[in-house]
C-alpha cells in the first residue's frame, strides 16, 4: 500500500489507546506522530502539518473542542474525534466546531481504519472535485441541469429535497449535524426546528434509497445528524 | 348604535359558562311553594317523590312534618326515611334533621344514573341550638353543594324580602325566613295553589290542623282577606321568578345580533342605611326593587365621625340591616368619611350606582335640609328614592357616650365635673370684688371645655348648666340666691349657657374625632407592624407567634393558627392560645368560608374561623376566640380579614422559599450525580477501549497461531460484553434519576428503526428483518438515542434467543392517542406466565440458558419507555395452541406533532443550490 504515505497526528492522553491507534495505523503504512496534551497537540499540528488529526476530546489540559476551533482558524485538515462519553451533545459541539467525524470508544481497528480512509479519500477527492456530475449507486445528480436521475429515470425532488441532497453529497463521509443542515438549506433563524430536516430527509430517502428503513447512502447518526456515503463501505 | 354595543361581553359569557359548569356539579333545588300552611305542599312533594321512586331515583326523606294529617302520613309510609338526630339542649332533647347522614347517603349513591335526592320539609325552619347551621336552608345549601338534589317546601311569608309585607297584612311577624337569593337560585319552583274558600273548608273539616288548634289558628291567620292577599303575593312572586327565567332564557338562546335591550350597570341601586330601626325597611324595599328590575344592588352604612353621636344600639341596628342586605343578595360596605353626603356620592360613583334608596322619617326641620336634599343638590344625575319609615319608638333618640367607656367611669365623670364647677364657684366667691364678672364666666367656660375634652358630650352639658346656675347663685347679686337684681343678667345667663353648650359640643366632637383617628391610626400601625414582622420571618412557627401577638393586642382575644399539610389536613401550630374545634376549622378550610361564632355556620363554636387565602391556594385557618358575646363590627372583621390575608401571603412566601431551597438542593444533587456518572463512564470505558483496541492490534500485527487467535478473540468479546453492561448500568442510573435527562425531539419512527437495524446488523446475522410502517406515520416526540437503544436491546434479545433462520417483523399501528410498535420473532417465545417478568431487573428468559447476559437489557427498555410516558409488555404469538414466537409490544404517546415541516420556511430564492 504505497499510497498510504499520509501523515497522521494522534492526540490522546491514554497511553494504551494511543499505542493501539499508532500500531493500527502504522501497520497500514501511515506516518504517525503523537501528542498527549492539548498544548503539545497544537504545536505538533502546526509544525508537522499532518493530513489528518485523530483527537481525543477529554485531554488533561483542556477540552479537545478548543483545539478544533484553533485549528479551523488556519487549516481544513480532516479531524476524527474519539469520544469516551458517548453523549450526543458532546459530539454535536465537536462537529459544530469543525470536526468531520467521530468514533465512540471502544472501537475496533477495522472501524478506525475505515473512518481514516474515508476522511482521507474525501480530503483528496475534494481537491480535484468540481465536475458537474455526482454519482453514487445508480443515482446521478446533475448540478447544471439541476436534475437527479436514478437508473435513468428522473426523480421528482422538491426544491428543499434537492438542496438537502446536494449539500449532503457535497460533503461525503462527513457527519453533518441537524443545525448545520438547517443553516445550509433553510438559512439562519430555524435553529430549533430540527424536525424540518428529519421530515424532508425521510421523504428524500423514500425517493433515493432502495429500502428507506435500511438506507445505504443517507445514513442517520442518531441524535446528531446525517452522513452521506457515496459508495457503501465494504 | 354601533355593533360593538350589541356584542356580548366575553367576560359575561365566560361567567355564564362557569355558572353553568358550577350548576352542573351542584345538586338541583326544587321548592314546593305555597301561599300559606295547609295548601298541600308536603302532600304534593311526597306524591312527586313517589313517582320519582318508581323511576328509580335514589331518594330518602330527610325530614317531613305531617302535622298528623292522615293522607300525608300514608304517603310517607311508602318512602325510605332517614332517622332523625337527637340534639340535647339544656334539659330538653330536640329531634332534628341529620345532615351528616344525608351527606353520607348522597355519597353512597353518587355517580349513579340519577343523582341522589333528599326531601326536606319546611325550608325556613330554625335548627336547634348546637346544630351545624342555625337554619335548615343552610343545611339544604350544603347538600346542594355536595351534588345532592333537594326538594323542599316553603310558604310565601317566609321569603325574606316579603317578610315585612306579609307581617303588615296578617299582623303576625314570622321570624323564620329564607333569603330570596336561594329562592331565585332554585332550579324549579312548583306553586301549590288552593283557592281560599277551599282552604277554609279544609280547615273547617279538620284536614289542615288537628281540630283543637284549628279555631285558634283560623281566628288569627286564616281570615279570607289574609288568604287572598297571601295567594296574590305568592303567585306574583312566582311570576316574577318565571319572568326573570324567561329573560335569562332569551339572553342565552336568542341570536346575539338581535336588537336586545341590555341593562347597563349604571342603573344599579344603592341602599343607604341610616342608624336606628329604619334600616331594615330601606333594605327590604331596595331588595324588592332590585328583584323586580333585575338589578344588582349595594347597601352601605356610612361611618362618619358625625355619626359618633349615634348610640351603640342604633349602630348595631344599622349593621344588622347590612347583614340582612347581604343575605338578600346585596354587596355591603361601611365606608368612612368626614361627611355622609360626600362619602355616599363617592361610593355611588366608584361603583356606578345611579339610584339611591334611603329612608325618610317624615319629620323635617325647616332650618336644616335633609340628607336627601343635600344629596340631590350634590348629584343631580342620580335618582333618589325615599322610603317612609316609622319614627323612632322612643320620644327622643338616646344619645350615648362613645364606645370604650363603661358606666362607672361615666358617673365618675359627672361627679368630677360637678366638683370642678363647685370648686370654681368656691374660689370665685372671695374674688367677687377683685375680678370682673366676665372673667369669672370665662372660668366656668373653661370648666365646660375641660369637661368636654376629658369626659365627652354629656358631662359638658352638665357643666354648662351647673356653671350658669352657680354663677347666678354665687356671683350675681344678690349672692347665695337664685334671684337676680338686674334683668340684664338673664341675657348673660342665656348667652353663657348657649356659648357653654356650643363650645362643649364642639370640643366633644373634636375629641370624638381625635379618638376615632387615634383608633384608626393604632389599627393601621398594628397592621403595619405585623406586616413588617411578617416580611422577615422564615418559619411557620414565627408566623403563628406574630398572629397570636397581633390578635392579642388588637382584639384582646386568644387565637390559634392552623396550617394545612401536604394532605390538606390542618395542623395546629405552636403558640396557640385558643382551644380550637378542629372539625369546624377543617370545614372552614375545605369550603374557604368563614365559620364559627358570628357566622351562619356552627355559630355555637367559641372561635371565629377565617380561611387564609393565599394568591395561589388556601393555606390554613386563623381561629380567634372571641370573649365578648357580641359579634365583631365590620371594621374589626375587615381588620381580621386583612390580618388573615397578610398571614396567608407570608405563609405562601415561606412555602415557596422551601420549594426553592429543595429544588436547588435537587439540582445540586442532579449535577453531582451527572458529574459522577460522567467520570465513571470515562474511567470505565477508557481501559475497555484500550483492551478492545489492543486485542485487535495483536490480531492484525502479528500472525497468531489458531489457539492464540481464539484466546484473543475471546478477550475481545468479553471486553465488548463488559462494555455493554457498563453502558446498561450507566443508562439505568441516569434514567432512574428522573426523566429530566431526556433529549426529546420530533422524530420519524422509521429513521430510529433504521439506525437501530444498522447498529445491530452484525448481531442479527442472517436473520431476515421486515419493517412495515403505516404510510401516514406521524412524527413522535422521542429521545432518538434512547429509543434506538431500546430497539437494539430488543433486537439483540431476539438474536440471542432465536435460531439463525428466524424471521423478525417490526410493525407499527396508529391508535387514538398511542402508537403501538410490535417486534415479533419466530423463536421459542417468552417463558409462559412470565411474559412480563423479563422486564424485571436481573431476570432472564430461561434460568439455565447458556446464553450470556445479566438481563439488564429489557429492564432498561422498560425504564426508557416509562420515561417517555409509554408502556412495554411481552406476549407470545400463539397459533393453534403452540407458541410461534415472542412479541414485544411498546406503546408510545402520539402527542401533538408540529404541523409545519419547513416547506414554506426555506429561503430558496437565495444562494446557489448545493454548489460548493
Amino acid at each position: 500500500m504505497g499510497v498510504n504515505e499520509a501523515r497522521i497526528l494522534v492526540v490522546e492522553d491514554d497511553d494504551n489507546i494511543r499505542r493501539f491507534v499508532r500500531l493500527t495505523l502504522q501497520v497500514e503504512g501511515y506516518v504517525v506522530s503523537e501528542a498527549d496534551t492539548l498544548r503539545r497537540g497544537l504545536i505538533e499540528a502546526g509544525t508537522r502539518r499532518p493530513d489528518i488529526l485523530v483527537l481525543d476530546l477529554g485531554l488533561p489540559d483542556g477540552d479537545g473542542v478548543a483545539l478544533i476551533r484553533d485549528l479551523r482558524g488556519w487549516s481544513d485538515m480532516p479531524v476524527l474525534v474519539l469520544s469516551a462519553r458517548g453523549t450526543e451533545a458532546e459530539k454535536i459541539v465537536a462537529l459544530d466546531a469543525g470536526a468531520d467525524d467521530y468514533l465512540v470508544k471502544p472501537f475496533g481497528a477495522g472501524e478506525l481504519l475505515a473512518r481514516v480512509r474515508a476522511q482521507l479519500r474525501r480530503h483528496l477527492g475534494q481537491a480535484r472535485a468540481g465536475g458537474p456530475l455526482i454519482r453514487f449507486g445508480d443515482v446521478t445528480i446533475d448540478a447544471i441541469k439541476r436534475t437527479v436521475t436514478r437508473g435513468g429515470d428522473t426523480l421528482h425532488l422538491t426544491p428543499i429535497e434537492y438542496r438537502l441532497l446536494c449539500h449532503l453529497a457535497a460533503h461525503p463521509e462527513k457527519v453533518l449535524t441537524h443545525k448545520q443542515l438547517l443553516l445550509a438549506v433553510w438559512g439562519p433563524g430555524h435553529a430549533g426546528d430540527t424536525h424540518y430536516v428529519r421530515v424532508h430527509m425521510a421523504n428524500l430517502r423514500k425517493k433515493i434509497e432502495k429500502d428507506a428503513a435500511r438506507p445505504q447512502h443517507l445514513l442517520t447518526e442518531t441524535g446528531v445528524g446525517y452522513r452521506f456515503v457515496g459508495t457503501p463501505a465494504g | 348604535m354601533s355593533t360593538d354595543e350589541l356584542r356580548p361581553d366575553p367576560d359575561e359569557l365566560l361567567q355564564q359558562v362557569q355558572q353553568e359548569e358550577a350548576r352542573a356539579r351542584r345538586g338541583r333545588l326544587k321548592i314546593f311553594f305555597g301561599a300559606s300552611a295547609g295548601v298541600g305542599k308536603t302532600y304534593a312533594m311526597l306524591s312527586a317523590a313517589q313517582v320519582a321512586q318508581t323511576q328509580g331515583v335514589p331518594l330518602v326523606i330527610g325530614l317531613v312534618e305531617t302535622h298528623g294529617r292522615a293522607e300525608t302520613q300514608a304517603l310517607v309510609a311508602d318512602l325510605p326515611l332517614l332517622p332523625l338526630r337527637e340534639v340535647p339542649h339544656r334539659d330538653r332533647r330536640f329531634k332534628e334533621f341529620d345532615l351528616d347522614a344525608a351527606l353520607a347517603f348522597g355519597q353512597s349513591h353518587a355517580g349513579g344514573p340519577s343523582p341522589p335526592l333528599v326531601l326536606l320539609d319546611e325550608l325556613a325552619h330554625s335548627n336547634a341550638p348546637g346544630s351545624r347551621h342555625p337554619k335548615r336552608w343552610q343545611d339544604a345549601e350544603e347538600l346542594l353543594a355536595a351534588g345532592i338534589d333537594v326538594w323542599s317546601t316553603m310558604n310565601v311569608q317566609h321569603l325574606e324580602s316579603l317578610n315585612d309585607v306579609v307581617g303588615g297584612i296578617t299582623g303576625i311577624r314570622v321570624w323564620e325566613t329564607v333569603p330570596d337569593t336561594l329562592f331565585d337560585a332554585a332550579d324549579e319552583v312548583v306553586v301549590v295553589d288552593l283557592p281560599p274558600d277551599e282552604l277554609l273548608l279544609r280547615l273547617a273539616t279538620g284536614k289542615v290542623y288537628v281540630p283543637e288548634q284549628a279555631r285558634h289558628a283560623a281566628a288569627n291567620f286564616f281570615r279570607k282577606g289574609n288568604l287572598i292577599a297571601l295567594r296574590e303575593l305568592a303567585l306574583r312572586r312566582t311570576a316574577d321568578r318565571v319572568d326573570s327565567q324567561m329573560r335569562l332564557w332569551r339572553r342565552t338562546n336568542e341570536a346575539m345580533w338581535q336588537n336586545q335591550p341590555r341593562w347597563s350597570t349604571r342603573d344599579a341601586l344603592l341602599a343607604c342605611v341610616g342608624p336606628g330601626s329604619g334600616g331594615e325597611a330601606v333594605v327590604r324595599s331596595a331588595a324588592r326593587l332590585a328583584a323586580q328590575t333585575n338589578l344588582p344592588w349595594h347597601a352601605v352604612f356610612v361611618d362618619a365621625p358625625s355619626q359618633q353621636r349615634v348610640g351603640d344600639s342604633e349602630r348595631e341596628q344599622a349593621l344588622r340591616a347590612l347583614k340582612l342586605a347581604k343575605e338578600l343578595g346585596a354587596h355591603t360596605a361601611t365606608p368612612t368619611g368626614a361627611s355622609i353626603v360626600q362619602t355616599l356620592t363617592r361610593y355611588a360613583r366608584e361603583h356606578d350606582l345611579s339610584r339611591l334608596v334611603m329612608g325618610w322619617r317624615g319629620r323635617k326641620r325647616f332650618w336644616r335640609p335633609s340628607l336627601a336634599e343635600h344629596l340631590a343638590a350634590q348629584t343631580p344625575d342620580m335618582d333618589i328614592l325615599q322610603i317612609p319609615i316609622p319614627g323612632p319608638e322612643g320620644a327622643r333618640r338616646q344619645v350615648r357616650q362613645a364606645a370604650g367607656q363603661d358606666s362607672s367611669s361615666c358617673w365618675a365623670g359627672y361627679f368630677v365635673v360637678a366638683a370642678a364647677c363647685a370648686l370654681v364657684a368656691f374660689l370665685a366667691m372671695p374674688l367677687r370684688g377683685v375680678l370682673e364678672q366676665t372673667n369669672i364666666v370665662m372660668l366656668f367656660l373653661l370648666v365646660v371645655v375641660g369637661a368636654a375634652l376629658q369626659y365627652g358630650r354629656k358631662p359638658a352639658i352638665l357643666a354648662a348648666f351647673l356653671g350658669v346656675a352657680l354663677f347666678d347663685f354665687v356671683i350675681v347679686p344678690p349672692t347665695l340666691s337664685f334671684n337676680v337684681s338686674d334683668a340684664q343678667y338673664l341675657i348673660t345667663f342665656v348667652v353663657m349657657l348657649l356659648v357653654a353648650l356650643i363650645v362643649g359640643q364642639l370640643t366633644a366632637s373634636l375629641r370624638a374625632q381625635a379618638q376615632a383617628a387615634t383608633e384608626r391610626e393604632r389599627r393601621v400601625r398594628g397592621l403595619y407592624q405585623m406586616s413588617r414582622d411578617l416580611s422577615a420571618v422564615l418559619l411557620r412557627e414565627q408566623v403563628a407567634e406574630i398572629a397570636s401577638r397581633f390578635v392579642r393586642a388588637e382584639f384582646f382575644s386568644k387565637s390559634a393558627l392552623l396550617l394545612a399539610n401536604e394532605a390538606d389536613r390542618l395542623e395546629l401550630q405552636p403558640n396557640a392560645t385558643a382551644t380550637v374545634d378542629i372539625a369546624v376549622a377543617q370545614w372552614c378550610f375545605d369550603r374557604g368560608e368563614m365559620a364559627g361564632r358570628g357566622t351562619n355556620t356552627l355559630p355555637a363554636c367559641d372561635c371565629l374561623m377565617l380561611p387564609l387565602k393565599g394568591p395561589m391556594r388556601l393555606r390554613g385557618v386563623l381561629a380567634v376566640q372571641l370573649t365578648q358575646a357580641t359579634s365583631l363590627s365590620p371594621e374589626q372583621l375587615q381588620l381580621l380579614e386583612t390580618c388573615a390575608s397578610l398571614l396567608a401571603i407570608s405563609i405562601e412566601r415561606i412555602h415557596y422559599i422551601q420549594v426553592a431551597q429543595s429544588s436547588t438542593l435537587q439540582m445540586e444533587t442532579e449535577r453531582l450525580r451527572n458529574a459522577l456518572l460522567a467520570a465513571i463512564s470515562h474511567d470505565l470505558r477508557t481501559p475497555l477501549a484500550a483492551l478492545v483496541g489492543l486485542t485487535d492490534t495483536l490480531a492484525t500485527t502479528h500472525p497468531l497461531a489458531e489457539t492464540h487467535a481464539g484466546i484473543v478473540a475471546a478477550i475481545r468479546e468479553s471486553a465488548r460484553r463488559m462494555h455493554a453492561q457498563v453502558d446498561n448500568l450507566l443508562d439505568m442510573a441516569r434514567l432512574e434519576s428522573g426523566a429530566a435527562s431526556l433529549r426529546r425531539e420530533w422524530v420519524p419512527l422509521e429513521e430510529v428503526i433504521g439506525s437501530a437495524l444498522a447498529a445491530c446488523a452484525g448481531l442479527l446475522g442472517p436473520r431476515a428483518v421486515q419493517v412495515h410502517l403505516p404510510e401516514d406515520m406521524p412524527l413522535l416526540f422521542l429521545d432518538a438515542g434512547l429509543i434506538e437503544r431500546l430497539l437494539v436491546n430488543v433486537l439483540e434479545n431476539a438474536a440471542k434467543y432465536t435460531p439463525e433462520d428466524a424471521r423478525i417483523h417490526i410493525s407499527a399501528r396508529l391508535l387514538e392517542t398511542w402508537v403501538r410498535v410490535s417486534i415479533e420473532d419466530s423463536g421459542p417465545g417468552l417463558p409462559p406466565g412470565r411474559e412480563d417478568a423479563v422486564f424485571e431487573k436481573f431476570e432472564r428468559g430461561s434460568k439455565e440458558a447458556a446464553i450470556p447476559g445479566v438481563g439488564l437489557g429489557l429492564a432498561i427498555c422498560r425504564d426508557i419507555v416509562e420515561a417517555h410516558g409509554g408502556r412495554i409488555w411481552g406476549e407470545n404469538r400463539m397459533a393453534g395452541g403452540t407458541v410461534r414466537g415472542a412479541c414485544i409490544i411498546l406503546e408510545l404517546p402520539r402527542g401533538n406533532p408540529p404541523v409545519e415541516d419547513g416547506s414554506q420556511a426555506a429561503d430558496l430564492g437565495l444562494g446557489e443550490d448545493g454548489s460548493e
